[in-house]
């Protein structure tokens, strides 16, 4: 194959008509098929436990699903699969700290949080101290940590859809952005917790069949010896036993591979601290069905990353060489595209079909991630600023949601104009970002919060503004923004920090300035708030 | 209120020495009795529910978390011993790569049997005792 075509060769080579068709149809009948559902929802939503917790009667199960539904983003799905198919061993070593960081959520955090927050993360960070800038600060940390993840996503619908139909014009990657950010407005202000959380569902069980085929087919062509998959990967690759072996993305240079363990702390330790994953304990009628809930999340998740090792390595070894970064210069069309070859290849039925079928999936995944990150932030907008800092407490159940469902449309709002401006920017390090203020501003105050006695507001405050502070600035002035070729303001340059992940010194200094700041607070930690934090958050007495 | 586990005559801080007899903790508002929670909170059987969760919690979370680093850092400066073959096309780094998963699996696994043996019973209990109370 030459590599005369201009983009994508095999998405848009052929009968690229019929596929967009198919394509479109496909993402057209799951949107209708998820409103439907959303509109029965909303029937169904009436008070604040509805619409922010999807009334708490979710089983273990489901809610297991629902979380897998909402973590697994375009980013898990299509990004490592595709950080596999061109840098090989280092993509698969990328997707194990999202894996491993469950078990923080699972041991530390799950059914504490369950058993004495309500509705927000902000419940359980300002259970003990003064309301007002605990709730600010805590409603403050979470709108910053899902807009930035959700920019990240808008921006990347916004590509991949225009990538899978080979659209080319910028009003056409406007008009995807915009459609997304409208059916994901939709989907929260009407559904609420009950409808995201079935969209969720549907989503993760449609991506863990179309990601199991594509494996069935990869692992039958290769008989299922999965040595051979990997060998013929190496050869393919054009880069031999190293494709098998750490090095050849984040082993590049020693800056490189700091940056790495760098990113991997972010990862472990920011899935415990995600609101829009918080939130969902709240969906499950007790702590022990959030445990249930993340122990189905944890099997679930890592067969999903398992297979996608068998992604990446077919679509290295069975994917023309070239003609991935021809495609997509990050590999994330290396998904889909292995979809086209193993159902025949392109004109082939068989391959249209697949193709179409994993784009559909691609896309429900972007839809059900914007929507629980819409809902979480909306969720802590109206939950704990308007209700808990602005009206002081003083609001009615109906004032309450009103006030969400109109700030599901103000964030939304927001989220589509920034997906806009941000449509040509290289925004994929938003979500390491998102992840690295997760570990450093919110897990510090959530673990001291539930297990630390002396922790004072001061303390809250230090960690979640200092976490904060001290990622956003790092990531601002490091390569992520400006100073090289794939940075998001490439001409510019005032990268004075060499990581792009700023873990490795933000979080521990949010875990410092946590207990520096009450140290040194003028005013004793209130025992009898944490005596009832305590008892409540270990025995789920007195739970919501 | 009377079920409520009795607190001990071991050491104890109460907050102010006019508050000993008295339930233990002045709330703000001293007319509403406060809620036995504080009592509980130094109870034997409440000690041993915590002491169960972070004896079992905190250090697994430790080694959990150096074992996946002890991992990354090997990826990172120790190639030579992460490329060694160890059946066919699999190597060392692949190997603990999946390796990382099953202990995630293990461990979840290991935590909930954990927690379904001596967390729950002691929890539950307690939960019963404080809600029938109040």
């Amino acid at each position: 194959m030459t590599a005369a075509h201009p983009l994508a060769p095999p998405l848009a080579a052929g009968g690229a008509g019929e596929h967009r068709t198919l394509i479109i149809s496909l993402f057209a009948l799951f949107v209708v098929a998820t409103l439907a559902i959303t509109l029965r929802a909303g029937r169904q939503t009436r008070g604040a436990d509805d619409f922010y917790a999807g009334g708490r009667q979710f089983s273990g199960f489901q809610n297991g699903l629902a979380i897998s539904g909402d973590y697994m983003s375009a980013a898990s799905f299509l990004g490592i699969a595709g950080a596999i198919a061109l840098s090989g061993y280092d993509g698969f070593l990328y997707s194990i700290g999202f894996l491993v960081a469950w078990l923080v959520a699972l041991l530390l955090v799950a059914e504490p949080l369950r058993n004495s927050g309500r509705y927000t993360m902000g419940d359980v960070l300002a259970y003990r101290m003064r309301q007002r800038p605990v709730r600010t600060a805590a409603g403050t940390s979470t709108i910053i940590v899902s807009i930035f993840y959700l920019l990240a996503q808008m921006a990347g619908a916004g590509a991949l859809v225009t990538l899978l139909l080979g659209i080319t014009s910028e009003w056409g990657k406007i008009l995807v952005v915009v459609l997304v950010g409208i059916v994901m407005i939709l989907y929260v202000t009407i559904g609420g917790m009950k409808g995201t959380t079935w969209v969720q569902m549907v989503k993760a069980v449609l991506l863990i069949a179309g990601t199991l085929l594509i494996t069935f087919l990869v692992m039958l062509r290769f008989h299922f010896d999965i040595s051979a998959l990997l060998g013929a990967a190496a050869e393919n690759s054009g880069k031999g036993a190293a494709f098998l072996e750490p090095g050849l993305k984040y082993g590049t240079t020693a800056t490189s591979k700091i940056d790495f363990i760098s990113l991997g702390l972010a990862l472990v330790l920011g899935t415990a601290g995600l609101p829009h994953i918080l939130i969902r304990f709240y969906t499950v009628p007790t702590a022990k069905a959030a445990r249930k809930s993340v122990n189905w999340a944890i099997g679930i998740i890592g067969v999903f990353y398992l297979m996608t090792i068998v992604l990446g390595f077919g679509a290295a070894a069975l994917i023309a060489p070239g003609e991935i970064t021809a495609a997509n210069k990050a590999g994330n069309t290396a998904a889909p595209q292995l979809a086209e070859v193993i159902g025949g290849g392109a004109g082939s039925t068989g391959g249209a079909v697949l193709l179409a079928v994993i784009s559909a999936v691609a896309f429900a995944t972007i839809l059900a991630v914007v929507a629980g990150l819409t809902l979480a932030s909306s969720s802590s907008f109206a939950h704990d600023i308007y209700v808990n800092v602005i009206r002081k407490g003083n609001a009615t159940e109906k004032e309450e949601v009103g006030a969400a469902r109109w700030a599901t449309v103000g964030i939304g709002a927001v989220a589509i104009v920034l997906g806009v401006f941000a449509r040509s920017l290289n925004v994929a390090g938003l979500v390491a970002l998102a992840f690295a203020v997760a570990a450093s501003a919110n897990l510090p105050t959530l673990l001291y919060s539930l297990f630390w006695k002396r922790f004072t507001t001061q303390g809250a405050l230090w960690s979640i503004y200092g976490g904060l502070t001290a990622s956003v600035l790092l990531v601002l002035f490091s390569p992520v923004v400006s100073g090289k070729e794939t940075s998001m303001f490439p001409a510019a340059d005032f990268a004075f920090f060499p990581l792009e992940n700023p873990g490795l010194i933000s979080i521990p200094l949010g875990f410092l300035l946590g207990w520096l700041g009450s140290l040194l607070s003028p005013e004793k930690p209130d025992a009898a708030k944490y005596a009832e934090l305590e008892v409540r958050s270990l025995t789920g007495t007195g739970a919501h | 209120m009377s079920s409520a586990p009795p607190t001990g005559p071991g050491p104890q801080e109460p907050p102010g020495p006019a508050a000993a007899p008295a339930p233990p903790v002045a709330d703000a508002d001293p007319t509403r009795p406060p809620h036995p929670y504080t009592e509980v909170q130094r109870s034997a059987e409440f000690g041993e529910l915590r002491r169960d969760h972070r004896a079992f919690a905190f250090p697994l979370t430790l080694a959990f978390v150096l074992w996946y680093l002890g991992y990354v850092l090997l990826s990172s400066y120790a190639g030579g011993f992460m490329a060694v073959k160890v059946a066919g096309n699999v190597n060392v780094a692949l190997v603990l790569g999946v390796a990382q998963f099953l202990t995630t699996f293990l461990i979840a696994w290991w935590y909930s049997r954990h927690a379904a043996r001596r967390l729950d019973p002691k929890a539950e209990a307690i939960r019963n005792r404080l809600e029938g109370a109040a």
